[in-house]
Order: C-alpha cells, then sequence, then structure tokens
C-alpha cells in the first residue's frame, strides 16, 4: 500500500498519545487540522485494507507479568516437531524461525517470575539442545511507536 | 470484608477488564471509550480515570496503534545482535534506540561460551538494500565498541498471537 504525506502524517500522530479524553478523534481533528469524521473514516479503511495491525492500549509486559526471550538450538529436521510443543504452550506468544545456529526464536509471558522459569525447566527437560534464557535487562527502544517514513 | 478493601478489590477486578478490552482493539468511532466503559460495565469518566492512571504508573506505556508495517510496504526485517562493550552500552544502546528504522532495542545477557551478543536491535526496511545500509549505520554507530554482530533473517513465523491477560 502506498502512503500519502497526509497519510503518514495521520499515522505517526496516532502511534502515541492518542488523547484520554472523551472525543479523542476531535482532539486530533484540532492538532491536525483535518476533520474529525475524515480521521475516523480514513482509519478505518486503514484497518479494512489491514494496515493496522492494532488499535488500543499498549501494555508493559515487565510490569504486567514476566517475560524472556528465548532460543533453541534444533537439528534442521527436528524444527517442525519442536516447534509445534513450543507452540501449543499458552505462555510462547511468538516464535520465529530465524537463520542462525539458535534458530527457534520464542516469547515467553507469564504473571510472574516462577512460571517463565518452569516453562524454561519444562522445554529444557522435553529437549535436549542448547536453550539461551536472554530476559530483557534494559529497554532502549520499547516499542513506543515506529515512525513511518 | 471492610468496604474500603471491597472497593479495592472491585477497582481492580475491573481494571484487569479494562486491559483486556482495550489491548485488544479501541473502536474507531466518535466515542470510543464510552463504548469501552460499557462493554466492562462503568461508565465513561470513570474508565478515563483508570486508563489515566494506569498511564501515569506506567503499565499503559502508550495508547495508539500498531502499524502493520508489512502491509504498509516495510517487508524487509531483521534481527541484528551486537557484542557492545559494557562500559559504553548504556549510551550506545540509546543512540541504537532512537534511529527511526529500529522498532524494538534492547540489553540482554550474554551467555557464554553459546551466545556473547548483548545488545538486539530489530530494523524494518522497504528493500534489502534498505536493510543492509541500515546494519550498516548501526556498526559505524557502535564502531569500535562493538567486538562482533550477527544477523537474524527470520525464515518463518511459527506463532504470532496478541498476550492475553489473566
Amino acid at each position: 500500500m502506498e502512503l500519502s504525506n497526509q497519510d503518514r502524517d495521520l499515522l505517526n500522530a496516532v502511534q502515541k498519545d492518542f488523547p484520554l479524553h472523551p472525543q479523542p478523534f476531535k482532539v486530533l481533528s484540532d492538532q491536525l487540522d483535518i476533520p474529525e469524521q475524515e480521521i475516523i473514516e480514513r482509519l478505518n479503511a486503514f484497518q479494512q485494507s489491514n494496515a493496522i495491525s492494532r488499535f488500543g492500549a499498549v501494555f508493559d509486559h515487565q510490569r504486567a507479568g514476566a517475560s524472556t526471550l528465548a532460543a533453541l538450538a534444533v537439528p534442521e529436521h527436528e524444527i517442525e516437531h519442536v516447534a509445534e510443543s513450543i507452540n501449543a504452550l499458552k505462555e510462547v506468544n511468538h516464535n520465529y524461525q530465524r537463520e542462525h545456529e539458535f534458530n527457534l526464536w520464542f516469547v515467553i509471558n507469564a504473571c510472574n517470575q516462577a512460571e517463565v522459569d518452569s516453562v524454561l525447566t519444562h522445554i529444557a527437560a522435553e529437549f535436549d539442545y542448547p536453550l539461551l534464557d536472554l530476559p530483557m535487562e534494559k529497554g532502549y527502544h520499547i516499542d513506543l511507536g515506529f515512525p513511518l517514513w | 470484608m471492610g468496604l474500603k478493601h471491597s472497593k479495592q478489590m472491585a477497582k481492580e477486578a475491573l481494571a484487569k477488564k479494562v486491559m483486556a478490552a482495550t489491548q485488544t482493539g479501541l473502536p474507531i468511532c466518535d466515542r470510543p471509550y464510552q463504548v469501552i466503559a460499557e462493554q466492562v460495565g462503568t461508565t465513561e469518566d470513570e474508565l478515563l480515570d483508570i486508563m489515566q492512571d494506569m498511564s501515569s504508573q506506567g503499565l499503559i506505556r502508550r495508547i495508539g496503534l500498531v502499524p502493520n508495517h508489512y502491509a504498509l510496504g516495510y517487508r524487509f526485517n531483521l534481527m541484528t545482535v551486537w557484542d557492545v562493550d559494557d562500559s559504553e552500552i548504556l549510551h550506545l544502546g540509546q543512540q541504537v534506540g532512537q534511529l527511526n528504522f529500529v522498532s524494538h532495542c534492547y540489553q540482554r545477557p550474554r551467555k557464554a561460551p553459546d551466545w556473547n551478543y548483548n545488545l538486539f536491535a530489530m530494523v524494518h526496511g522497504r528493500s534489502e538494500d534498505d536493510v543492509a545500509q541500515q546494519v550498516e549505520t548501526i556498526q559505524q554507530l557502535l564502531g569500535p565498541a562493538c567486538r562482533d554482530m550477527a544477523q537474524l533473517n527470520s525464515l518463518k513465523i511459527l506463532k504470532k498471537t496478541g498476550l492475553r491477560i489473566r
């Protein structure tokens, strides 16, 4: 999808600091000098064309619970089978196959650290492959929006 | 149960409902908060108050849209990992995190001998050349403080679901 400059400005403006106000799009309308109804129509059109993944509140999952990024080094022919077991865990919400010796990368989210640890223990017991547990130590840019250019 | 205690419990239960409802998504209409307030059984004013509290506490990081990078033409993404000198990672990490093509940038522990990288940066571009240029930019920014790096191209998305708050 090709974006006009105005589309880009609108999408960038709505990525963060969406007004906590009864009529948030009216507030944006004043800021951006675009009529309120036009903003609503255009954003709905973006949503329908799948250009918006989600529109809502982004929570700090470190505060809302505990999480880690984990990786497994799995032999190529075992990948599908291992991925299936990992994906079946409800605490796993992202899982990517990547080009590296550590080729399975997944995020574990749970209510607290003990639950995260028990998921890791479970995975280590089920699969005898090198496992990395790489919790975030510091965030230098944590999903504060992504400027479109 | 004291009145104060039960009020607190009701507030926490409502906060959980608000989290579940607002992270699934706000409707794009004239009064989005009114719609959510009805869903969770409260008033628009009270909902705005609760969300304001969550924002000031840092529990809500931001309210807004998450663009679908892929649909918007940023079809190439890459997880880059860097082994950065511990004494310099704080200021260099901040600089990498501020680059406009970096969507996530985290410091994570090294796990010797298997894993020697401590800085993760996710980059997005419109072409492979874009992304190669971005990697070059990070490399130059880190300079001699970076001992090694790797690029972990994603081959397949095996699972991607929104987070559920229980």
